[in-house]
């Protein structure tokens, strides 16, 4: 919660209230797949999100999914106020490798970034070091920095700025 | 440049269609869903989607392989890829029949849809690369290349078009890199001797027995070395063009025989003594001041009024700086495609540090530090750090420039964009930069509205 905090005041003009946890409903495990549907948590979060909120973010240690793909790092609603970051991929015991707590929260902070830009309509970069680009496994995550590549740091704040005036 | 290719994904499962969207769209693509056939099929007939993703197993009369089918015969040159939950030999073989381009089982790996995406995609780009390519060929040199919104420069483009047809010799001028050739080849490219050749000279670039030889062309034994005879400039342009460029450099002897061919249409090769007769329009270009030159007698009056038929003078880029982002612009996308990097354009910033400038090579040297900066930038907006190289010269001139009347306010709206250019927009380290804290930053920022 700490790290995401941390991401969100670096790099966003909002100010951060934390919510109480919301409950994963039963029916939203796929036990053929492991995994939790991610739609509907998007959908409950998309609910709970304060009349003055300008985001939502959801983080959550369960691994996630959607129909057509075997897993997610996260998951946003493009140019939307909702964002899911799951912390079950990023952990290094996934990977049968031992607990790596600083690692955990270097890559918690990219995803949130990541899914964050979304929100605010920035796409998938092509820079492999900017948190814009696109991963599709742990090694790509790892190469990230955490922060945006001057283009898409840009463009987030003239994003922001519009949004504020 | 990805937003320009539309997908098109088709599941009768809306939680399928909507995420599956929602995660191209990440990717910068614009998607749109359809949860039944019939309802794909009205989709593309009104939009020719770059990719569509179908489910193989819908209910409700329309079937995946059937909806395919009817996307095909709309589409010949769709992509179509087939999406199931079960992998069998005998679908996956009508699916291919059928003309389905792919074949894919869910859940799958992001990597591996990523990847079969951007494969399609890069198809479809060679596809319109090409596509671009043959209409460049076609019309290479016409008046599209020149870039303005400058009311002198649209008299200049009317006065090409209207004189394009003439014989009348034509002198521009204009300073180094504005421009003159271009518009010397649309003079020809769009009037009656388009196909005919266009020679260019350059008659700066060579010693005066040279360019002799080179224009004129001369006779076997004329000169040691001379072992045949060879044409010149002025014959291979038989019929169409010649473009004589940095005409103020040419020595009086060459000035002697340039005037005889304006008046008499002939000329001696070197060295020979037939005269050889042609039809060739003249079109002279400098960046000098010829009626300075025939004033100080180092240019021939007569030569000079014979050359100025019809005059164009094109202003330097500093005189037009409103064309200075329709160019960037122009120039950003053909050099993104000429060195193959996706460059969206350049932030505000730089942009006005762009407009700053004096540009003393004009459109040519905007040209080349627009590639230099695309060339060395890592990301796909260009902004200021990526024309350091000028930077110097313009903050001198802005370190004066501050103009008076400017409201303090004005100062630092600039001073807070300069500052969150320099760090890529991360709000916390210009905060520190600029001495103020971070809600301060943000007040300022709603204040002054600032945004694109």
């Amino acid at each position: 919660m700490d790290a995401a905090e941390r991401a969100v005041l670096d790099w966003f003009p909002f100010d951060v209230a934390r919510m109480e946890a919301i409950g994963i409903e039963k029916d939203w495990f796929r036990p053929a797949r492991e995994q939790y549907e991610s739609v509907p948590m998007m959908r409950t979060l998309a609910a709970a999100m304060p009349a003055d909120g300008a985001r939502i973010l959801g983080l959550t240690a369960v691994d996630i999914s959607i129909p057509m793909l075997s897993f997610l790092f996260g998951q946003a609603q493009f140019n939307g106020p909702v964002a899911l970051v799951s912390a079950a991929r990023l952990r290094q015991e996934f990977y049968g490798m031992p607990a790596d707590e600083s690692l955990l929260l270097e890559r918690l902070t990219k995803e949130v970034l990541h899914e964050l830009g979304h929100t605010s309509g920035l796409i998938h970069c092509p820079e492999t070091n900017c948190a814009m680009s696109l991963a599709t496994h742990i090694g790509l995550v790892d190469m990230k920095k955490p922060s945006f590549c001057n283009g898409c740091g840009l463009q987030m704040v003239r994003r922001m700025s519009a949004l504020q005036g | 440049m990805k937003n320009i290719w539309q997908i098109l994904v088709v599941d009768d499962e809306e939680v399928m269609c909507e995420s599956m969207a929602a995660w191209l769209r990440e990717d910068g693509y614009s998607v749109d869903t359809a949860t039944r056939g019939r309802e794909a099929v009205e989709l593309a007939s009104r939009t020719d989607y770059a990719i569509y993703f179908i489910d193989l197993k819908m209910p409700g009369g329309m079937d995946g392989i059937e909806t395919l089918m009817e996307i095909r015969r709309l589409h010949p040159e769709a992509s179509l890829v087939i999406i199931t939950a079960y992998a069998t030999v005998d679908t996956a073989i009508q699916a291919m029949k059928e003309g389905a381009q792919e074949y894919i089982v869910k859940p799958c790996n992001p990597q591996e849809i990523s990847m079969l995406v951007s494969r399609i995609i890069k198809v479809k780009n060679l596809q319109r690369e090409n596509e671009i390519l043959r209409k460049k060929l076609t019309k290479q040199y016409n008046f599209r290349d020149v870039v303005t919104k400058n009311a002198r420069m649209q008299d200049i483009l009317q006065l090409t078009q209207d004189i394009s047809s003439l014989r009348s010799t034509v002198l521009i001028r204009g300073e180094s890199g504005t421009g003159k050739e271009l518009i010397a080849r649309a003079i020809h490219y769009s009037g009656s001797r388009a196909p005919e050749p266009f020679v260019a000279v350059n008659c700066a670039a060579l010693t005066e027995s040279l360019l002799e030889s080179e224009l004129f062309g001369y006779e076997k034994g004329a000169f040691t070395g001379a072992g045949a005879q060879t044409r010149g400039k002025f014959e291979m342009a038989e019929g169409g063009t010649i473009f004589l460029d940095e005409i103020g450099d040419i020595s009086p002897k060459l000035q002697a025989d340039l005037l005889r061919v304006l008046q008499e249409k002939a000329f001696y090769r070197v060295g020979g003594g037939v005269e050889v007769h042609v039809d060739v329009r003249v079109i002279a270009a400098t960046n000098k001041d010829l009626q300075e030159a025939v004033r100080q007698e180092r240019f021939r009056d007569d030569l000079y009024y014979r050359l100025n038929v019809i005059e164009i003078k094109i202003p330097p880029l500093r005189e037009r700086r409103e064309d200075i982002p329709l160019l960037t612009d122009h120039l950003v996308e053909r050099i993104s495609r000429e060195l193959g990097k996706e460059i969206a354009g350049v932030s505000e910033g730089a942009l006005n540090l762009l407009m700053d400038y004096d540009w003393p090579g004009n459109v040519r040297e905007l040209e080349n530090a627009l590639e230099r900066a695309m060339v060395t930038s890592r990301s796909r907006v260009l902004t200021e750090a990526d024309f350091a190289f000028l930077e110097r010269e313009v903050s001198a001139k802005r370190a004066w420039s501050v103009p008076g009347g400017v409201t303090m306010e004005e100062l630092e709206r600039r001073a807070i964009i300069a500052t969150l250019e320099r760090t890529s927009g991360n709000i916390k380290e210009a905060a520190a930069m600029l001495g103020i804290d971070r809600s301060t930053l943000y007040d300022k920022l709603k204040r002054y509205e600032i945004q694109r």
